[in-house]
């Protein structure tokens, strides 16, 4: 059936909590009436198209983003999308476990110290003042104007950088532009390998 | 993809080796099932039954490592009973081209070639020319010379004993899947091919897809709806960061990273600027000029003139022959000579090759900033097992990211579409976008540089910040329109008018003098002249019924399809095949797809060959520009059961790079490590499992690392289904539950049975915890002659019971 016509069923869910009268264990019944809830956010919610961040087929995805809450309350495929016509593999299908519903989503800035066996929480200023910091040290002193040969080279070997095919055209782009300006031939990621 | 997915449904008869679809590219299949209710055929060529065999008519199992010879075989087989499409073979391809007297091809070497240096001197890999520059010809295909000759000469020796005896498939086996194949060599059926990992992570990699293009020109399957090369690329966006150059050997649109001996922005031109002599070829990377200092102008903006050359100096000149690629990286670093590494979004202590060598080297780092939605192995790798945190010196920043539905921007699918996504919701916590995090760095550095000064501040202080936002954030839609490109003049060309600030609707208006910038060029058109980002649309218009969908998203280059869709028709313009016809030359124009070149068909006033990418404008049956050979030829994986190739006497691909840490441990053809392994993914579970091992929907499925083998196998050892076993290779060690199997059997390889296992890669320590660690421990620090994409699929290891 059509998920429109699904969610016009929603409007039937006040039988169900006139069983518990009668000895009917709720629980089924209350998680029940939880997804029915669900489907009555739904109807409010606001969609959004995105895209699959798996495999490089790039099926289409529609998010719903509960109008109360701000948060995405649903992930499914988008049935108007030319190749996957609505479908999902596993793992796109379960995609709402990669937002703020998945408890293990990283939400502070961590930093490791030498020699330590924990992480400890920071802020993004401190974070990005120390990062910058080590950054510049390391290129200034290790920066290769000419090689044996006297050309002039202008890179460091030192820095590294890796990744990744994992994030949008417009943020690989920077962070292309980023290492060249740097002056790091050390750069590789998930293409090669 | 030369094609796309959709275009799968229109095939006669689909290949599919070294993938396997209907797992790791599930909604492809759609398409393939598709094609099948049309009555096309589908061959799958694997080591192992999969769900993809189990949809094939035909299934043909082969050894690990052994495509070239199983390929080698096919174009003997496409030769010999004149299966070749004449007509595309003789005026599309390189075919009648005659090679210099002096190429030559024996026992496993090509001529040139220098054994002390690993690598060939390719001057005798060239054409007869004459006295005019024009190279010589024989469109009988006769002459010994030819290329088609010496192609139909070099696989002579692949036949159905030979190449049976080292890919341990059947001989009646090669035989079907050769008559099945080559049954599209008529002008009304076409083959496409499918292929992924398994073909590219091989210390041949590259020449097994050359076997496939060979195979697929020979058959005048290339640029035709439901044929083409098709790369199932194995992540969300690789095909997006692999055009932005997220590599150190070129930069963003392909354009060979410029090396030390080009000291000159004139003379790195010249070198990535191709001539011909070829007057019918468009050979249109004599572009690419334009496109360079167009890039360079989007870099630096205004600090980029003619008077420095477009900040050419800026950009950093690798060494001259010298590769920077990631095992390269991870050899200097585990020597202790990288200071700090950034990592973002990727897990390299379970991706990369022999992972003890690769988390020992993250302990040698001063530092790593590691970017991502979740923990992983990369990130902790100072507690993983085997390390003492107290010994380990490393500062680690461990930066939280917004997820993929939690930002706005592009992303490229292997079918080249660029498809724009939304902002559902913002990211919980401190989480920013991984371009913020980018940005936030570069602007600190720049901050940096400005107060204290410091060595060369020259290209950072002048890096744009046109793609930055009013408040100097990330703004994606901005970069996106830096990467498509803009006017930065008023102009006239071809008779229209472009305002200063105009999007550059394609990659044709580029200029050489400074007048446009564009990061990328091939994505030029991404946004119309008036600004409209095309990769927004979802119009579901198909005006040839062949399921194009021109107005959904923006496919690069210029919105086109199929690439090399001119060879689809015959010089005249015709399509070869009216009923599929993705293009055709109808009065006075191309009507279907945008063409691969705009110019008439071959026969035509004015006419052009269709492999416009290519110098000579024909495609390669001869590849002279590969650094291991011209032809494919079978060598045997680094790590091989046979102690002798049975193809020659040259063991392995005579052109890999080799290291030589004390963790590069190698064993081949070693009692101790009998069995063949390869390692593959699993449809629940993504590459390393750093995001899904997380999401207890998808481990509910697929919760633990586990080994593949056969019941032959396992009768062998005394294992049994579920047992716990030991997995060792020279390198290292790890222990998983056997999944015992019909899907592998034992080979016939040199008369001999031959063992096969596979494991998924799919798992690590961090977590689930006890549910078994990264394959990668046992794989080789080896990889392609041409571009270093380990061998991740053929390698020898012993199996115990524990």
């Amino acid at each position: 059936m059509r998920r429109r016509q699904f969610l016009k069923m929603s409007c039937v869910l006040g039988a169900g909590v006139a069983l518990c009268g009668l000895g009917v264990d709720l629980v089924p019944i209350e998680a029940w009436a939880d997804e029915i809830k669900k489907i009555d956010r739904l109807k409010t919610a606001r969609q959004t198209m995105s895209v699959c961040c798996y495999c490089s087929v790039g099926c289409g995805l529609i998010c719903a983003t509960d109008e109360k809450t701000g948060k995405i309350i649903n992930i499914e495929g988008d049935p108007e999308h030319p190749v996957s016509e609505g479908s999902l593999c596993a793992k796109g299908a379960g995609i709402f476990q990669t937002t703020e519903a998945n408890e293990h989503r990283l939400t502070k800035v961590l930093y490791r110290a030498p020699n330590s066996d924990k992480w400890e929480e920071k802020n993004w200023d401190w974070a990005i003042d120390r990062i910058a910091r080590l950054m510049k040290e390391e290129r200034d002193k290790s920066f290769i104007t000419k090689n044996a040969a006297g050309q002039v080279v202008n890179r460091v070997e030192t820095l590294a950088h890796m990744g990744s095919s994992n994030l949008d055209n417009e943020e690989c782009w920077s962070i292309t532009a980023w290492a060249r300006s740097l002056g790091l031939v050390y750069i590789d990621h998930q293409a090669r390998v | 993809m030369t094609n796309h997915w959709i275009d799968i449904q229109h095939s006669d008869c689909i290949l599919i080796q070294g993938s396997n679809a209907a797992e790791n590219h599930p909604i492809s299949f759609k398409w393939v099932m598709r094609a099948k209710e049309r009555g096309a055929k589908l061959i799958h060529v694997d080591p192992r039954f999969t769900r993809t065999s189990s949809k094939a008519d035909f299934y043909a199992p082969l050894r690990s490592g052994t495509d070239i010879a199983f390929l080698g075989g096919m174009i003997k087989y496409i030769i010999d009973n004149n299966k070749i499409f004449h007509d595309y073979v003789v005026n599309y391809t390189n075919a009648p081209f005659l090679v210099d007297g002096k190429f030559g091809f024996k026992d496993g070497l090509f001529s040139g070639y220098d054994a002390d240096k690993r690598g060939y001197d390719k001057s005798t890999w060239t054409y007869q020319k004459d006295a005019g520059g024009i190279i010589l010809r024989d469109e009988t295909l006769k002459n010994p010379r030819c290329v088609y000759q010496l192609l139909k000469a070099h696989y002579a020796r692949y036949d159905l004993k030979k190449v049976s005896s080292i890919t341990g498939t059947p001989e009646k086996d090669l035989k079907t899947v050769y008559e099945m194949f080559s049954s599209t060599g008529t002008k009304d059926r076409a083959g496409t091919v499918m292929y992924a990992l398994g073909q590219t992570h091989h210390t041949v990699g590259v020449q097994n897809i050359r076997a496939l293009a060979i195979v697929q020109l020979l058959l005048g399957n290339i640029g035709v709806c439901g044929g083409g090369v098709n790369a199932l690329r194995g992540e969300p966006n690789v095909q997006g960061s692999t055009d932005h150059a997220l590599l150190y050997h070129y930069l963003p649109g392909y354009l060979s990273a410029p090396r030390a001996s080009q000291q000159t922005l004139e003379s790195y031109i010249k070198k990535i600027t191709p001539a011909t002599t070829e007057a019918k070829s468009v050979n249109w990377q004599s572009n690419y000029g334009k496109y360079a200092v167009s890039l360079l102008k989007s870099w630096y903006g205004d600090a980029a003139t003619k008077d420095n050359e477009f900040g050419y100096a800026w950009v950093p000149k690798a060494e001259d022959g010298k590769d920077y690629s990631v095992m390269t990286l991870f050899d200097v670093m585990y020597a202790g000579k990288i200071r700090g590494m950034t990592v973002f979004g990727q897990n390299p202590a379970c991706s990369i090759p022999n992972s003890n060598k690769v988390r020992a080297a993250f302990a040698k780092l001063d530092w790593m900033v590691h970017l991502n939605i979740f923990d992983n192995e990369t990130a902790s790798f100072w507690k993983g097992p085997g390390m003492d945190p107290a010994k380990v010196k490393t500062e680690v920043f461990l930066l939280p990211a917004s997820a993929s539905v939690e930002k706005a921007g592009s992303q490229t699918n292997s079918g080249r579409w660029i498809q724009w996504r939304y902002e559902a919701t913002k990211a919980p916590g401190d989480c920013i976008y991984a371009g913020e995090a980018i940005i936030r760095i570069q602007n600190k550095l720049k901050e940096l540089y400005q107060k204290e000064g410091g060595t060369f501040p020259d290209p950072i202080l002048n890096m744009t910040s046109d793609g930055l936002a009013e408040k100097g954030g990330y703004d994606a839609e901005k970069v996106a329109k830096l990467i498509n490109g803009y006017f930065l003049a008023d102009v006239e060309i071809g008779g229209k008018q472009y305002k200063k600030g105009d999007c550059v609707p394609s990659f044709a208006l580029l200029q050489a003098d400074g007048s446009t910038s564009s990061g990328n060029w091939i994505c030029a058109g991404s946004f119309a002249q008036d600004g409209k980002n095309l990769m927004q649309r979802r119009g579901k218009a198909d005006p040839t019924g062949l399921g194009l969908y021109p107005e959904w998203s923006f496919a690069w280059p210029v919105n086109r399809r199929v690439l090399y869709n001119r060879a689809s028709c015959d010089p005249s313009g015709k399509p070869y095949n009216p009923k599929r016809a993705v293009l055709e030359w109808k009065d006075g124009k191309w009507v279907g797809d945008v063409p691969d070149g705009a110019p008439p068909p071959l026969a035509a006033e004015g006419g052009k060959l269709p492999f416009i990418m290519k110098p000579d404008g024909v495609s390669s049956l001869f590849g002279p520009g590969l650094g291991d050979g011209p032809f494919p030829e079978h060598y045997e994986p680094l790590e091989s059961p046979l102690a002798k190739n049975l193809m020659s006497t040259q063991q392995n691909n005579p052109a890999i790079l080799l290291y030589n840490s004390d963790k590069d441990m190698v064993a081949s053809a070693d009692a101790r490590f009998p069995i063949v392994m390869t390692t593959y993914s699993s449809t629940e579970h993504w590459c390393t499992g750093a995001f899904t091992r997380w999401q207890t929907w998808l481990t509910e499925a697929m919760p633990q690392a586990y080994v593949e083998m056969s019941e032959e196998l396992a009768k062998e050892k005394g294992i049994k289904n579920g047992d716990k076993v030991r997995v060792e290779s020279a390198r290292g060690k790890l222990e998983c539950v056997a999944m015992v199997t019909p899907r592998f059997r034992p080979f016939l390889v040199n008369g001999k049975t031959l063992h096969q296992v596979g494991m998924p890669y799919n798992y690590g320590w961090r977590f689930p915890e006890g549910n078994g660690d990264s394959a990668n421990l046992l794989t080789p620090t080896v990889g392609d002659a041409n571009a270093m994409t380990p061998e991740y699929k053929a390698f020898m290891v012993n199996v115990v019971k524990v």
